[in-house]
């Protein structure tokens, strides 16, 4: 079950560059909610501060306090733990090269030393089923390698092996800007689908997408939040000016 | 250059001059000859310079065989070396003990280059000690392997260092490590290389799934990057497996049997050294077969090894 998150005087920096500022968000558990923005607004850094991935640049820095259910993950707890609760799906499809269809999937419990094989086998078959993956794949499991799939497939395995560590929270930085209009349709509708399990956060660039998948959107403008409601609300009657202009294509 | 070909073409179309196909005037057909020109050029130099390459290996292959077969038969590979004056005998033992100085120098050189270059990349990246050790190995390399002999001479066959076995006479086990230590900066400046190489999605991909830094580096960043290992421990195998120098303050030779670490061993490059320096027409022309077959020893080393490493790797890995 997903859990909602709470985001209170965030700020983040990369080097003297302040890229986040007095960020201030209640993310509903089991919604999926979209950020917008133009390019280099801070949506990405973001997200990352949500599972402290920020952080693992050596120039980055964070201040203010994010809770995830009851976990105030900058003050109780060590990254590590976060991330098992908090999964992630990049940009750019990464699933590992060297390592079967099945290995990816269940890369994060294996490299966390579990290795129960009967109940790693039902593991990875629920993920790929998640991830709508499964029968595309079940006849090659061990034998390909995760990198032979194509570009969509690869980010639903990406997404599989995300949900296989049963995280509460999936974070989704622009996961279909590198794919094609049909592998696109195929994320949406899983986003559709897990969003009654998890807490979904997705950035894109793509208005359209958002409106589609997400119940809440957030604009963001030049690292700070502009403005925070219900995607209804934000892609028919903002309150921000700015919005507007953005929605309707006026910049960005 | 598009405009003037558009105006080019205008002007051409009005006096006529275009030929079946609109746009190809009489100055983008030129353009286009002086183009598959510079290409079929370039391509013939390419191909030029790869036979240039390979003519001097393929020459020296056939040289080998065409001095060394004759004399190469089962004796070769059983026996031991005759006295001087006696026709006959091999280097079984010169092979033998190739085999063991190359364990050790591998048991020594591999792991340490290794774990060197998993620092370099991963966790020093940045750091002075890591800059310091990075200029280090590039010296390193750069050392003669007489030097690298007689250094191993001077601290551990000289001196006997307390209780450590092995020291304070020619052994084996001095020759390992004057080869071993050649071969650390290799294997670390490749496996630096390599470990670069790996994306950083692949790394922040481990690190998302909430795996720790360490297991990430390890069963990760290695993992993707070890074909690119084993080829810079090999390319260093092969270059320690013919070295004479570094073995005659160590090694020693011998002319024996010995499997023993504490003890002076032959070596098929000491052998071959021995030989083609010797007066005796029998010993030249055994060390001509030692050479080759020295040669395809390395070759099988270096492929088998490479045979088993990808018997594993799955289809479409990239």
């Amino acid at each position: 079950m997903g859990v909602g998150i709470e985001v209170t005087n965030l700020n983040a920096w990369y080097g003297s560059n302040h890229t986040l500022q007095d960020i201030n968000l209640n993310i509903p558990a089991n919604h999926a909610t979209a950020l917008i923005g133009p390019s280099g607004c801070g949506k990405s850094t973001f997200v990352r501060c949500l599972n402290r991935m920020h952080e693992t640049n050596p120039i980055a820095r964070v201040t203010g306090t994010v809770k995830i259910g009851d976990l105030d993950i900058y003050a109780d707890a060590h990254p590590v733990q976060i991330r098992r609760r908090v999964g992630m799906v990049f940009q750019r499809p990464n699933p590992f090269p060297t390592m079967s269809i099945y290995d990816n999937v269940a890369a994060g419990l294996k490299l966390n030393g579990y290795s129960n094989r009967r109940s790693l086998d039902e593991i990875v078959e629920r993920s790929l089923k998640e991830s709508a993956l499964w029968d595309e794949v079940k006849d090659d499991l061990r034998k390909k390698s995760g990198a032979s799939l194509s570009g969509g497939q690869q980010q639903r395995l990406c997404i599989a092996r995300a949900l296989a560590v049963d995280p509460e929270v999936l974070l989704m930085d622009e996961p279909a800007s590198a794919l094609d209009p049909v592998s696109t349709s195929k994320i949406e509708d899983l986003i559709f689908q897990l969003k009654s399990q998890y807490t979904i956060v997705i950035v894109t660039h793509n208005m359209q997408q958002a409106a589609r998948v997400a119940e809440k959107t957030g604009f963001f403008l030049n690292g700070r939040m502009v403005e925070f409601d219900s995607t209804h609300k934000i892609f028919t009657n903002p309150s921000d000016k700015r919005t507007e202009d953005y929605i309707t294509g006026r910049f960005g | 250059m598009g405009g003037d070909a558009r105006r080019t073409g205008a002007d051409a179309l009005r006096k006529g001059e275009v030929s079946e196909r609109g746009f190809q005037t009489r100055a983008f057909q030129g353009r286009t000859r002086v183009r598959g020109l510079i290409d079929s050029a370039a391509t013939t130099a390419a191909v030029g310079a790869t036979v240039l390459v390979v003519t001097p290996l393929v020459a020296i292959f056939i040289y080998l065989v065409y001095k060394g077969a004759s004399s190469l038969n089962l004796d070769f590979f059983t026996k031991i070396p005759k006295p001087p004056g006696e026709l006959g005998g091999g280097m079984a033992n010169a092979m033998w003990g190739s085999a063991i100085l190359l364990a050790v120098a591998s048991a020594i050189g591999v792991p340490i280059g290794i774990a060197a270059g998993i620092y370099l990349a991963e966790f020093g990246r940045g750091t002075r000690l890591a800059n310091a050790i990075r200029f280090t190995a590039d010296v390193l390399n750069g050392v003669p392997s007489i030097v690298m002999g007689v250094a191993a001479y001077a601290l551990i066959v000289k001196p006997k260092i307390g209780f450590l076995p092995f020291t304070g006479h020619f052994s084996a086990f001095s020759g390992g490590v004057a080869l071993g230590i050649m071969m650390i900066p290799t294997v670390c400046r490749t496996t630096e290389e390599m470990l670069l190489m790996v994306p950083h999605a692949v790394r922040e991909a481990a690190l998302g799934l909430g795996v720790p830094n360490w297991r990430s580096v390890i069963s990760i960043t290695v993992r993707t990057a070890s074909p690119g290992i084993i080829t810079g421990c090999m390319l260093a195998f092969a270059r320690v497996a013919g070295e004479t120098a570094p073995l005659i303050f160590t090694a020693f030779g011998n002319s024996f049997w010995s499997s023993s670490l504490n003890r002076p061993i032959a070596a098929l490059p000491l052998q071959i050294y021995l030989y083609a320096l010797s007066p005796y027409d029998d010993w030249r022309r055994l060390a001509w077969a030692g050479s080759l077959v020295l040669i395809v020893l390395i070759m099988l080393a270096v492929s088998l090894v490479r045979y088993v490493t990808s018997r594993g790797t799955l289809k479409g890995t990239s």
